[in-house]
């Protein structure tokens, strides 16, 4: 968990740095990290406004981008304790680490601890990252004397390609990226990558069972 | 990137997340909504980076921002650091640039 941990907080950093240099504010992306607390949506809102999108698509892909969390939720919802206040709180550490902790472990105690231990080490990790990124972008400067707008492409591809091994999603995405790439000239920036999820029509499922297996 | 952008994706962010708990023992989606969820969250992304590889958002962005994100993705794909495909990519696209290559 502590190498999950770091990881985020390295991710952070760059994504402070990295929103700083196309022009945010150092706060900006400290407060997203905070109340969003969603490092694919962040990279996505920040990435679409820098490329002159209005932050309407920004909302709309960010949110699209997070609706993998709603079956996250129903998975292992009755993790995150009984209590109102456990679950407000726990719900705003659900994201895909802690997802993963809590589902690889049997007893259910123990699922809990693991979903709260994660979920509370990368919030203070990632948002620490955050910060420092944040304030060490302030010293960038012009971000294009520096490459940074090829650095904000590379690190939401390295954050992608573990689920482009899968075929299906990978031919969804090229068909999306084509599409996407295809439609700039001609639409407001942003539109576009909405467009994209149009790929999804060559989407599909892995495993069509013949019959539903006795568990589902 | 306003500041009521970001207050409106947290909102809804959350809400996202705290539905599921909330109505986990009476709603159960289909297996294909669930893999069409995950997958579309990987295409969205995959968009962005297709879009800001090879456009500045209006036209073809020029070769050294394309090769430098390559780079970086042949760097992760060879599962190097993540700071060092950061590191890899911004130095390879500065670096171009700064031969004169646009």
């Amino acid at each position: 968990m502590a190498a999950v941990a770091l990881g985020a907080a390295v991710t952070g950093a760059s994504f402070g740095a990295i929103s700083v240099g196309s022009g945010l504010p150092w706060w900006l992306p400290v407060l997203m990290s905070v109340a969003i607390f969603a490092g694919g949506s962040q990279f996505m809102a920040v990435g679409i406004v820098a490329a002159g999108g209005s932050p309407a698509a920004a909302v709309v892909a960010g949110l699209v981008l997070n609706a993998r969390h709603l079956p996250f939720g129903l998975a292992i919802g009755d993790v995150l304790g009984k209590s109102p206040l456990a679950r407000i709180v726990g719900s705003h550490l659900l994201i895909d680490e802690s997802t993963a902790f809590a589902m690889a472990q049997k007893d259910p105690a123990r699922a809990r601890a693991a979903y709260w231990a994660c979920g509370v080490a990368l919030f203070f990790s990632w948002n620490t990252g955050v910060l420092i990124g944040a304030l060490a972008g302030q010293a960038i400067g012009n971000p294009s004397t520096f490459g940074l707008d090829a650095a904000f492409p590379a690190a939401m591809l390295a954050l992608t390609l573990p689920a482009l091994k899968d075929a299906a999603t990978r031919n969804a995405a090229l068909v999306g990226g084509a599409i996407a790439l295809a439609t700039t000239p001609f639409l407001p920036a942003g539109v576009p990558v909405l467009l994209a999820l149009a790929g999804l029509f060559v989407f599909k499922t892995k495993k069509e069972e013949p019959c539903p297996s006795p568990q589902s | 990137m306003p500041v009521a952008a970001v207050l409106i994706l947290a909102a809804g962010t959350f809400a996202i997340r705290f539905a599921g708990p909330l109505l986990r023992d009476r709603v159960t989606l289909p297996d294909k909504v669930n893999e069409l969820m995950t997958a579309s969250a990987t295409v969205l992304l995959f968009a962005l980076v297709a879009v800001s590889t090879f456009t500045n958002g209006k036209q073809f962005g020029g070769w050294a921002l394309v090769i430098g994100v390559l780079v970086g993705g042949l760097a992760a794909w060879r599962k190097l650091p993540f700071v060092a495909v950061i590191v890899l990519a911004a130095a390879t696209t500065a670096g171009l640039r700064l031969i004169g290559v646009a």
